[in-house]
């Protein structure tokens, strides 16, 4: 296979949105007939990415070239019309269509007069299911198939509109090993027909079974783009997390602390099993593993936020049993959520506001708010964190992603939380921002919190954590502090079970 | 919260972004300038408007749609709606006549008109928060049930109010004002400080703003929403009683209606019904924009029928204006 002028050129593009620069300045590109897997953690910007190839998002900056020739999306349906169909983890079909009315819908072959050509489009959507090499009947209810049909009905709608670049978002987070094989199969026979295909997955093993080049996007830039012999599993990794730092560590453990958090046992179904771990006072612990490792699962499940069914935890020596978040924050506990806008902040209120909500009693006597105490509070915490904003009063929604992570951090803080739960603490914030975080988890641990990190960046891990436990497909991999805390062995810990076996495939949960 | 809370946050802007500062004051104030407007518009066009009597007339006019808006904004703020107020009003009307009717005694006659109020709403409460039933549909049940009750109660008959003391309350002045007005204003005055001064009112925007994250965040949030409609359910039975003050009668027909004027209020006021984003000050003027509105209409001659069209026609137009600020 030797196309080598590229179908699809994608020069310096970069996407802004409030407070962070989600695709920044990426370069792109992409032939016909090859299968491009496209890698990166999450919030790495590559559903921005896709997005603004499918027409779905608009650009700042940057040029798509095709064939050659520059275009500019300003719908879903300009990026359709010029060949390129973006099939998003959300699958957008109509479950009470048939499979035809679903692949041919908007041009639906007309008969004589106002009806429609039936026979005509069950023919034709049967030769486009035929040459995917499917046996899926044209009439069939789209809501009566299997997920991994349903995919193969998006892929079909998109060829039949003569796509000649298709992209997958994440197709295999629902699949089955089976499936998937069929699904590669698919891929392999459209690639061969001279489809050019995007991949992204967070699978690692599948792109070394699928892919010809990867490209690795991480905090917004390009890192890198090889073809897929030239890279190994490892480096990979190393990529996405953008490890390049020399072991640093933290303080060492102080042994004769009290242990504040003991977890024995814990599981949860589809997520994790019997995982067990401690917690001192003043010890920052990391929880490394690759995305569906279980880790954001862990931390939700310990603090209450959903119902852990097996194991124990022990808060202080004494056994609690953690129904809800207000039970977890009277025993101390604070979590600081994976996604700060779905789960962390309240958009259209003011910085007071969101900063006080986990504290409220602190600025309260006989059941009234004590404005002038909370407004203090609240100054201090902003000046500590050093949090840019006009004043107490500014709405939240127009902080930088920054600022609105130390809002959430200074949530925790006026709550004096001692146990403290940490869901990947400097997501979407910029360089700056992060060694202001940094410093501060590091302040918590020497007053004498004990501070539990989960992290899809390393380098980050082993910038402020002397111990790391690795979760690997729900269940503990290993344990890494001292002298065994090197790169190298957490990230094997990391992959193990993808790399001892070329087909095993990592759980998602 | 509008009004007031946004002094500090408009002084510490500066001039800095002088072109979103005017969308912001049209969204914060529109509701204010709205009805500025209006009462300009309606002096100019009827001569009888302004007079003191007319005034009082439309501030007691007001009253109950208002005392039901400040309980729906609760609701509302934490992106849940009541439909059901019209027919709680209903049933605590009945249930205070049949009580003052039985045992003559005016306080315990209101204490059943509150109790029944408040039963619904913490049936509606309940429904929302244990059942996961949606509030649309939930209220919109107990409406069913609330009206059904009242005609079952009453056998479809009216029941008469006859007590001159308790009729007082609906008909009579204090300080020259209408007495349900001081009921409406001093209810408004309780809501906006319990809103605003208190965890409980934090917890409502909080809610409403991002129920997740306040459920992270410790608040309990199944007690806050059970409240807010227990609070409409509240507000409900006050509209009873001044419905039955007023109008020296409870028929099971009563409040029909009231609710979508009640949410008219509410979102005329500026309250998203997202949830998240407003509060009863807005609720008050919106409240007396409509009230104004109906009076001029009214003074004017404008035929009955053509009324809801205005009505109508003034809540597509607030939310066109609040919903484009917002976005902005």
């Amino acid at each position: 296979m030797n196309r080598n002028s590229p179908l699809l050129e994608v020069v310096g593009i970069t996407r802004r949105f409030p407070g962070v620069t989600a695709v920044d300045g990426v370069d792109f590109s992409l032939r016909a007939g090859e299968v491009h897997a496209l890698l990166g953690e999450n919030g790495a910007g590559k559903s921005t990415l896709i997005k603004i190839l499918g027409g779905a998002l608009g650009k700042d900056r940057g040029t798509i070239l095709l064939n050659g020739a520059s275009v500019d999306f300003h719908s879903p349906a300009d990026a359709l019309a010029v060949g390129i169909a973006v099939i998003y983890q959300e699958l957008v079909l109509c479950p009470h269509l048939s499979v035809a009315e679903n692949v041919l819908m908007g041009h639906l072959p007309r008969a004589a007069g106002l009806g429609i050509d039936w026979p005509a489009a069950n023919r034709r959507v049967a030769g486009v299911l035929a040459q995917l090499g499917v046996t899926i009947a044209p009439t069939t209810l789209v809501g009566r198939l299997s997920t991994a049909q349903q995919q193969l009905v998006e892929i079909a709608k998109a060829l039949s509109r003569d796509s000649r670049i298709l992209v997958l978002d994440e197709p295999s987070a629902a699949l089955g090993q089976r499936d998937l094989e069929h699904l590669f199969g698919v891929m392999r026979l459209l690639r061969e027909q001279g489809v050019a295909l995007v991949y992204i997955s967070h699978r690692l093993e599948e792109v070394f079974a699928i892919a010809d080049r990867v490209s690795v996007l991480k905090d917004g830039r390009l890192v890198g783009h090889w073809p897929i012999g030239e890279v190994t599993m490892q480096g990979l990794v190393r990529a996405m997390t953008g490890r390049d730092l020399g072991v640093i560590g933290g303080a060492e453990t102080d042994i004769a602390a009290p242990v504040r958090l003991e977890v024995r046992g814990l599981g949860r179904k589809d997520a994790f099993q019997d995982i067990s771990l401690s917690l001192r006072a003043g010890e920052i612990v990391g929880i490394a593993g690759i995305v569906g490792s279980g880790r954001t699962e862990l931390l939700r499940a310990i603090f209450g936020a959903d119902q852990p069914e097996t194991g124990e935890i022990e808060v202080d020596g004494v056994p609690v049993r953690l129904r809800s978040p207000v039970q977890a924050l009277r025993h101390g506990l604070g979590l600081l959520p994976e996604d700060r806008k779905l789960q962390g902040l309240l958009l259209g209120r003011a910085l007071r506001e969101n900063v006080s909500l986990a504290s409220l009693r602190r600025f309260t006597r006989f059941g009234i708010l004590r404005p002038a105490q909370e407004e203090r509070a609240v100054r201090a915490l902003m000046g500590e964190l050093q949090i840019v904003a006009r004043g107490s009063g500014q709405s939240v929604e127009t902080l930088s992603g920054g600022n609105q992570q130390k809002v959430v951090l200074a949530r925790w803080l006026a709550r004096q939380c001692g146990i403290l739960l940490f869901d990947e603490p400097t997501r979407g914030v910029d360089v700056g921002a992060k060694e202001e975080i940094y410093r501060l988890i590091h302040a918590l641990a020497a007053s004498g919190a004990a501070v539990l990190i989960v992290s899809s960046e390393l380098k980050e891990l082993f910038a402020i954590c002397p111990r790391i436990l690795v979760m690997r497909e729900g269940r503990l991999a290993g344990e890494f502090a001292g002298s065994h805390l090197r790169e190298e062995e957490v990230v094997d810990a990391m992959l193990m079970g993808g790399r001892s076996d070329g087909t095993a495939a990592v759980a998602t949960g | 919260m509008g009004l007031q809370q946004s002094l500090p946050v408009e002084r510490a802007a500066g001039g800095d972004r002088q072109r979103l500062d005017v969308r912001e004051m049209l969204t914060r104030y529109g509701t204010f300038i709205a009805l500025i407007v209006l009462i300009v518009v309606a002096a100019l066009l009827s001569p009888r408007f302004l007079s003191p009597v007319n005034l009082m007339n439309v501030l007691r006019q007001t009253a109950i749609v208002g005392v039901l808006g400040i309980g729906m904004t609760f609701v509302i703020l934490t992106a849940g709606i009541d439909l059901s107020v019209g027919a709680t009003l209903a049933l605590s009307a009945v249930m205070l006549a049949g009580t003052l009717e039985s045992t003559g005694n005016i306080a315990l006659a209101m204490l059943a008109a509150v109790l029944a109020g408040m039963a619904v709403g913490l049936g509606n409460g309940l429904g929302v928060t244990l059942g996961r039933v949606q509030p649309f549909v939930m209220t919109l049940g107990m409406l069913g049930i609330a009206r059904s009750l009242a005609f079952l109660y009453t056998g479809g008959e009216p029941i008469p109010v006859l007590d001159r003391t308790f009729l007082t309350l609906g008909i009579g002045y204090l300080w020259k004002v209408p007495i349900p007005s001081i009921i409406f204003i001093a209810i408004l005055i309780v809501a906006a400080l319990v809103l605003r001064y208190t965890p409980f009112g934090r917890a409502v925007y909080a809610i409403g703003s991002n129920e997740e994250a306040a459920r992270l965040s410790g608040i309990e949030v199944g007690r806050v929403k059970t409240s807010v409609y227990v609070i409409s359910g509240f507000t409900a039975g006050i509209g009873a009683i001044m419905y039955c003050s007023q109008f020296a009668s409870a028929p099971p027909i009563a409040g029909e209606g009231y609710e979508l004027d009640a949410i008219a209020a509410v979102v005329v006021g500026g309250t998203s019904l997202f949830g998240g984003q407003g509060g009863v000050i807005g609720t008050f003027f919106g409240a007396l924009i409509i009230g104004i509105l109906s009076n001029v209409l009214n003074l004017m001659g404008v035929s009955p029928f053509a009324q809801p069209l205005a009505k109508g026609a003034l809540i597509i137009l607030a939310v066109l204006i609040v919903g484009r600020g917002r976005r902005g």
